[in-house]
């Protein structure tokens, strides 16, 4: 039986989750000699404010829908894949090699072709530590923390070294014209809406896409059925005729893949060339966004455009303040905590009062 | 490669190994309670920023170290609430945990000092001074063995000798007392700890308030002993290596003591080279920082000598109604 109804799981338990850590946050920032309402009041105009802040904030949440969608899938496995970070760097490597070898002569050619580069790169990062948790019981938390270390040294290796455009700085040379992704400014200008100048482009649509296949991915197929059949209970999935091998491995590529996939929007549609750290904890945010869009690709399109609002709100915040950016940090930390870590602090006292309120009218049933 | 050189790594494997150590064994505590704790990171950074802060501010390095100590309490604490009395996920707090390290001493740096996220650079009695060993100048004409003495082994601060100590007390504590052998059971079997009647969350409560002590002193080596000061970020990675030196060492003391030398003896090979030449091939410097990882996985694997956590490890412990 369920204890709590449906919208109280979905909507109130994260609104409640979001509030704690956002009055947290608000005391920290009262600590710190700044007044919270006021902060707030800037980071909300900096990320939604103009269309600027939201091409800002469109574009951090691409990210973050990427990162967030292949936390979930995890999840809905029972894994938790922590090499989020590692998956997008090897991503962003699979990205660059698609975009480098060819001289692309449009975009539309170079798109396609840098998806599947950087979703078999993230989903091959993600595919040892998969085996190792599946065929020998390593726990993949573990492996793939460790995983991270590996891409980055891997990265740093190769940018100081094979990859390395001539010149100081450990990057590759820029990627060809063709390989360009039109950014938002330009495609809104075709049907004319003036938007400003911002690194938001086309792969918002891709993420767009990816969250709609996701959906259709745990929902409608067979496949989700068994990765979602395996989370709730193994050995009941087992039982079923379930290879937990397969479903191990299967959830850990679409969440590697789902990862390396940030690489289209950071690496190909802004950076327009590989450096060395182009994923800048987005792998890591993507935990919080799965917590708080509970797993679900709407919810993790919501977490991850608040998210990129966070950020974007954050960055204005330490342009006009003395707060510095990584306000943003504890704010995500809170809400991991909350969300994730603390939940049963909210969920228990809540279901207690629910079942509380509910059982009250049953026995004097209305004498009207 | 000279005998000098040799004497020179060694010595700053001691120092890099300390830090390692004193987070490793924090996590034996922890993890052998059942309580596993991928937070060590963000405790070492709290404690290194709070020592060097409240060093800086005092003059004290032992004021600081008592600062650095009491901040990753505190943070354990919060690992301990979520994951011990609300039974929540532990490696989700852990997360949780080190990006409000990271954000919240980068935050107070700034705010206390304004010298763009680090604390002054200490001098004096804010940092640990170094303790010659006994006869180190005396022994140190004797071949090869009284170098090794005077230079690598003794010169170093009171930290890492107590890092050092603190593996035969880990070993003591966990293997011959009464204490230990509980704190043991109640990792792999809470049930049955239960049912003799101890209190499974006071005793991982225990296992948490120590992991936090140590942590501390790992983060309060850091800033005041190995660096002159906090900057942003300055733990490096350190935590999690520390992590995977606790699986490579099986969540056994004395492993630990080895795993956590190797893991500080590649720092410190990486470090003063930027590619090692072996003759036959050049290993590049990326990969001697990242061979730790590389291992810890291959342990990990199983196929050399397999990793066995503790069983109930990452489980929260609820008791039957």
């Amino acid at each position: 039986m369920d204890k709590l109804p449906k919208w109280a799981d979905v909507a109130l338990i994260p609104a409640i989750n979001l509030a704690l850590a956002l009055i947290v946050s608000g005391i920290v920032v009262t600590f710190i000699g700044q007044d919270p309402f006021e902060a707030l009041v800037i980071m909300v105009n900096g990320a939604v404010g103009s269309t600027y802040g939201w091409g800002y904030t469109l574009y951090y949440a691409t990210n973050f829908v990427f990162t967030g969608l292949a936390v979930a899938v995890a999840f809905h496995a029972k894994l938790f894949n922590i090499g989020g970070e590692g998956q997008a760097q090897l991503g962003s490597l699979g990205v660059a090699l698609v975009c480098l070898s060819v001289p692309w002569p449009h975009w539309t050619l170079a798109l396609p072709a840098a998806v599947v580069g950087g979703a078999l790169f993230g989903a091959a990062w993600a595919a040892i530590p998969a085996y190792l948790q599946a065929k020998r019981g390593s726990h993949i938390v573990i492996t793939t923390i460790m995983f991270n270390f590996i891409a980055s040294a891997l990265l740093v290796y190769l940018l100081i070294g094979a990859l390395k455009a001539p010149g100081m700085a450990p990057e590759t040379v820029r990627f060809p014209e063709g390989a360009r992704l039109p950014s938002a400014q330009e495609v809104l200008a075709v049907i004319g809406i003036p938007f400003s100048r911002t690194p938001l482009n086309v792969s918002f649509l891709v993420g767009l896409l990816a969250c709609f296949g996701v959906w259709l991915l745990m929902w409608r197929t067979r496949l989700g059925y068994e990765i979602r059949a395996f989370g709730h209970s193994e050995p009941a999935a087992r039982y079923a005729g379930i290879s937990p091998v397969k479903i191990t491995m299967l959830a850990m590529l679409i969440s590697g893949g789902l990862a390396g996939l940030m690489a289209v929007n950071a690496v190909m549609g802004e950076q327009e060339r590989l450096i060395q750290d182009n994923v800048l904890g987005a792998g890591f945010v993507g935990i919080a966004v799965a917590l708080m869009g509970r797993s679900h690709p709407v919810g993790v399109l919501i977490a991850a455009i608040l998210f990129g609002a966070l950020y974007q709100g954050g960055a204005e915040l330490e342009f006009e303040t003395s707060v510095p950016r990584e306000m943003v940090v504890v704010i995500q930390a809170l809400v991991i905590l909350f969300t994730g870590a603390l939940d049963g602090m909210v969920r228990g006292p809540l279901e207690k009062s629910f079942l509380r309120f509910s059982r009250k009218p049953k026995p004097g049933v209305p004498a009207e | 490669m000279s005998f000098l050189d040799i004497i020179q790594i060694l010595d700053s494997t001691i120092r890099l190994a300390t830090p390692l150590l004193l987070a490793c064994l924090a996590g034996l505590f922890s993890e052998r309670s059942g309580v596993v704790d991928i937070g060590l990171e963000g405790k070492m950074l709290v404690a290194a920023f709070f020592s060097a802060a409240v060093a800086a501010i005092t003059g004290s390095v032992w004021i600081g170290l008592l600062a650095g100590i009491a901040a990753a309490v505190v943070f354990s604490l919060i690992h301990g609430l979520a994951s011990i009395t609300f039974r929540g996920d532990q490696l989700i707090s852990g997360v949780a945990i080190n990006f409000l390290a990271a954000g919240m001493t980068v935050l107070i740096a700034q705010d206390w000092f304004q010298q763009g996220s680090r604390t002054p650079a200490l001098t004096g009695d804010a940092r640990f001074g170094t303790i010659d060993l006994p006869f180190a100048d005396a022994l140190s004409g004797v071949p090869f063995l009284g170098p090794l003495y005077a230079d690598a082994l003794s010169g170093h601060t009171i930290l890492v000798y107590v890092g050092f100590l603190a593996v035969p007390a880990t070993w003591y504590v966990l293997f011959r007392t009464r204490f230990g052998l509980r704190l043991r059971a109640v990792g792999e079997n809470p049930g049955a700890v239960d049912t003799a009647g101890v209190s499974v969350v006071r005793l991982r409560y225990a296992a948490v308030l120590i992991c936090g002590l140590l942590t501390g002193l790992a983060g309060a080596y850091l800033a005041t002993g190995l660096a002159a000061g906090f900057t942003k970020d300055m733990t490096a990675g350190r935590g999690f290596i520390a992590l995977a030196a606790l699986i490579f060492a099986k969540w056994r003391p004395w492993y630990a003591l080895f795993a956590c030398l190797l893991f500080g003896f590649l720092q410190a090979v990486s470090n003063r080279y930027s590619t090692l030449d072996l003759g036959i091939i050049e290993i590049p410097n990326a990969f001697v920082l990242a061979l730790p990882y590389i291992l810890t996985v291959v342990i990990l694997a199983g196929f050399v000598g397999r990793a066995i956590p503790p069983r109930a490890g990452g489980q929260p412990y609820v008791k039957e109604r």
